[in-house]
């Protein structure tokens, strides 16, 4: 096993060094980086000609020129010496500097992307395989393949349009108009009677209830103006925790198993009870002060699910924890809308808050809260655009996948042996869908990262992706060559994960030592 | 095709005896059964028709009266004078931009360099891919370590730089009105990696059964057992890998001329036009939304299409499905439903 890390690591090296050679001589080759300057007509034209090239060493040959940039990147691999070099971009700037910063950015949009493309892809395709040839199948592979084919900066044009511009129109006076509410509540029964499952008339009767919930929740929300003053509140906190509850023991346990259903119920209790004792302590939280109330929030649902006892702890232990989890999120999505008209009204904001371009509002005075809300009106959009691409394929991954395993031999055993049908999706087919996905993730994750180029740059995003068209456009090549050293050991990295997480995911498939 | 008229007699076991298809035509037969796929294809097909024939190609001059690049007096603002009832197209279609230019003109013109620049991607990317994959799979040794470690070098640089550097360089060498063969052909150069990785995986399966050894013991030359007997029972995976890498091919095309590294005017293509005309989508939207449909729809009819043809060649189509089966039985005699296979 270690012979065959080091040896991928070791001819891993070897393609970095030969692709990093390679990406350096196109990038000097694709023009002139002196252009702007040979044509600027001032008078100090050919002083400032000369710095650039005493900067970025232009007297020397491109394939010379590679070798010194890779004796100052080499430093980067001693550690704690600090004395990593990546050479300057063109404007003076030092790359590690540059990358630094664009590399915070990028993570943090690419992170929440494919989390929610994941989580989101894997349960519509597993979803699909269940219903094979029903509407809702033929749905969602048609929606599957017209994100596929959307080109992101089309998407993100109508995104500024419609979700930025004509939301922060319609935040000005949020009172939704009775005829957008019928439309929006038909929609809902539509889908509601696609989704539902059974007989014609159950199936109305879904419809109806759809429309009815949604139109009702949609008037409630225009008559007390939420958009304006949002917030969730114990109440809607107590309702939605309950149904986490019971559609979590669902999933992890079966309702049958009362344990299971009472430590979620009472991970839902715990939640609420501490909603008012954390709101002082929230109003000064820190991102550290987040952290370990998650880890808190973790425990306390394993502690819930091991105290419950019984013949299984592990079922009651998961469904305590997933409750747990959500209910959570909901009290923490709840101090983030108290915050919200703080955000609204500041002065930099000015009652606009979807941001269409940039990724912070610059100067912006305010609390954790407040900031935070900053980053998620600017990380929102190239999300929405991110998510809609690359949901497309892993609901085929996972639909085509999960299909394959559904006509296996051991789900006809597990069947045939009178499991449950809970049992045989979660326990036997589920997991082992999720092996093939879980390399296809890896997989994405490391060309993730510098996948974004087109979405960060018709945001502007200042991700690493922007700097790296920048730079090309520029004819620069050291922050290009920073970018593809994080993009590559990226890919690479991420390539051998998804090799060894094979062979541990599946012991069939063994690594070739 | 319904899947469930040609299961039903495999599960009784007992079909009444008919002439057997050959492989090509059970595939066509496949194929031409899957209704969306088909529509994909009559749709696509209409499309071009419609961009080659407006515009005029290589010389031939179309029949739309306006050019892309000629500059026409405003008309009523530019808004778009289509009329679907009545069916009209008006003075102009799909409008004029600020400069007064038929968008109709633009948007065909757009089309036709966008699948021309498309289809070279597929061609040349397949062939290499094709290619370099046979050799690795079938000579094996140091042949498949050196084109394999190529391919990860490949792999590795970000697929913008190379198009990037790569279409930079060729619009300074070649006139500007072969540029976008240019393009494709340079693009085409750099998107070979996955398809070399899928052909090598299969060579390398199909070159241990036993016709390949037949064949050998027969005295067939390398060359021979390649092209005869092991790349025609590779065929159907490389067609659909090209088909749907062509859907990723236009995108990556339409995204390159977007972000100014594709395609440059005074030459349209539809990722081009986007980005001409995004400023103007609050004043002006037909600019933005007639080229984003198109590339939508092509995009669409291309995944559809190569949906279409993996369900056609899936060899494993054939085999038995317990649920299937169940299915049949519970429906009889009611009718068939229109199946999809995956």
């Amino acid at each position: 096993m270690v012979t065959y890390i080091v040896r991928r690591l070791f001819t891993a090296v070897l393609i970095l060094l030969g692709a990093s050679f390679l990406v350096y001589q196109l990038t000097a080759l694709s023009g002139d980086p002196l252009a702007d300057l040979r044509e600027s007509n001032q008078p100090n034209k050919e002083q400032l000609i000369q710095q650039r090239v005493e900067l970025l060493n232009l007297d020397v040959p491109a394939p010379l020129r590679y070798f010194h940039w890779l004796g100052g990147a080499a430093q980067c691999l001693v550690p704690f010496v600090g004395r990593c070099d990546l050479g300057f971009a063109i404007n003076g700037q030092p790359v590690t500097e540059a990358l630094g910063r664009a590399m915070g950015m990028t993570i943090l949009l690419v992170t929440g992307a494919a989390i929610l493309a994941v989580v989101i892809g894997v349960c519509l395709g597993i979803v699909t395989a269940l219903r094979q040839y029903s509407t809702l199948d033929y749905g969602v592979t048609f929606m599957a393949f017209l994100f596929f084919s959307l080109p992101v900066f089309w998407v993100a044009v109508l995104l500024k349009e419609y979700a930025a511009i004509g939301f922060n129109n319609f935040l000005r006076e949020p009172h939704i108009p009775p005829a957008t509410i019928a439309v929006i509540s038909l929609v809902s029964g539509v889908l509601w009677y696609i989704c539902a499952r059974g007989t014609v008339k159950r199936r109305l009767l879904a419809a109806v209830t759809g429309f009815v919930l949604a139109a009702g929740i949609l008037w409630a929300l225009s008559v007390t103006r939420w958009f304006s003053t949002p917030g969730l509140g114990l109440a809607v906190i107590l309702i939605a925790g309950v149904a986490i509850a019971f559609g979590a023991t669902t999933l992890a346990a079966g309702l049958k198993n009362r344990r299971a259903l009472y430590s979620a119920l009472a991970a839902v209790a715990v939640g609420l009870v501490s909603y008012f004792p954390l709101q002082p302590l929230l109003a000064q939280a820190t991102t550290l002060m987040i952290a370990l109330l998650a880890i808190a929030t973790v425990l306390v649902g394993i502690g819930i699910g091991y105290l419950m006892g019984g013949y299984d702890r592990r079922q009651n232990i998961n469904a305590a924890v997933i409750t747990a989890v959500l209910v959570a999120g909901m009290v923490l999505l709840d101090r983030y809308m108290q915050a919200w008209p703080a955000y609204f009204d500041n002065s930099r904001i000015n009652g606009r808050p979807i941001a269409t371009i940039g990724s912070e509002t610059p100067n912006l005075q305010g609390d954790y809260w407040v900031q935070g809300l900053d980053t998620f009106t600017h990380l929102l959009l190239p999300t929405i655009a991110l998510l809609l691409i690359s949901l497309a394929s892993y609901s085929r991954y996972a639909r085509s996948s999960m299909l394959e395993i559904m006509n296996m031999d051991y789900i006809r055993t597990a069947r045939a042996k009178g499991l449950g049908e809970r049992t045989v999706v979660m326990r036997h087919a589920f997991r082992n869908a999720l092996i093939p996905i879980a390399t296809i993730v890896a997989f994405d994750i490391g060309g993730l990262i510098g996948g974004a180029v087109i979405t960060e740059r018709v945001f502007a995003f200042a991700g690493m992706g922007q700097l790296f068209i920048e730079a090309l456009l520029r004819v620069d090549p050291n922050p290009v060559m920073g970018v593809f050293l994080v993009t590559g050991i990226m890919a690479l990295v991420f390539n051998l994960i998804a090799d060894l997480l094979y062979s541990a995911l599946d012991p069939r498939v063994r690594v070739k030592v | 095709m319904t899947t469930t008229t040609t299961s039903a007699p495999e599960i009784q076991g007992a079909g009444p005896e008919k002439q057997g298809l050959s492989q090509g035509q059970i595939v066509r037969k496949r194929f031409i059964g899957n209704t969306a796929a088909i529509a994909s294809l009559v749709i696509f097909v209409l499309i071009l028709v419609l961009a080659f024939s407006a515009g005029g190609f290589m010389g031939i001059p179309g029949w739309w009266k306006y050019t892309h690049n000629e500059v026409n007096d405003l008309i009523n603002g530019g808004r778009p004078t289509l009329q679907l009832f009545p069916f009209n197209f008006g003075e102009h279609p799909f409008g004029q931009d600020r400069l007064g230019r038929d968008t109709f003109a633009q948007t065909m013109r757009g089309v036709q360099i966008s699948v021309l620049v498309m289809f070279i991607i597929g061609i040349v990317g397949g062939a290499f891919g094709v290619v370099i994959g046979a050799s690795a799979g079938y000579f094996r040794g140091w042949v498949d370590t050196v084109l394999m470690r190529l391919t990860d070098v490949v792999i590795v640089i970000p697929l913008i730089i190379l198009a990037a550097v790569l279409g930079q360089m060729a619009s300074r060498v070649v006139a500007s009105n072969l540029q976008p063969l240019a393009l494709g052909l340079m693009v085409g150069l750099v998107v070979w990696t996955g398809l070399a990785r899928l052909v090598r995986a299969e060579f390398l399966s199909l070159r241990e059964r036993e016709f390949v050894d037949a064949a050998r013991i027969a005295g067939a030359s390398s060359t021979r057992i390649i092209f005869r007997h092991i790349l025609p029972n590779a065929v159907g995976v490389i067609i659909v890998f090209v088909t749907l890498s062509m859907s990723s091919a236009i995108l990556l095309e339409t995204s390159l001329s977007y972000v100014g590294m594709g395609v440059k005017a005074p030459d349209v293509s539809l990722g081009l036009l986007i980005s001409q005309n995004q400023e103007a989508f609050s004043t002006r939207p037909w600019l933005f939304w007639w080229p984003g449909m198109f590339i939508v729809a092509i995009c669409l009819c291309i995944n559809f299409i190569g949906d279409g043809l993996r369900d056609a060649f899936d060899p494993r189509q054939k085999k038995f499905s317990a649920k299937r089966a169940r299915d049949v039985v519970a429906r009889r005699p009611g009718p068939a439903g229109p199946a999809k296979e995956l």
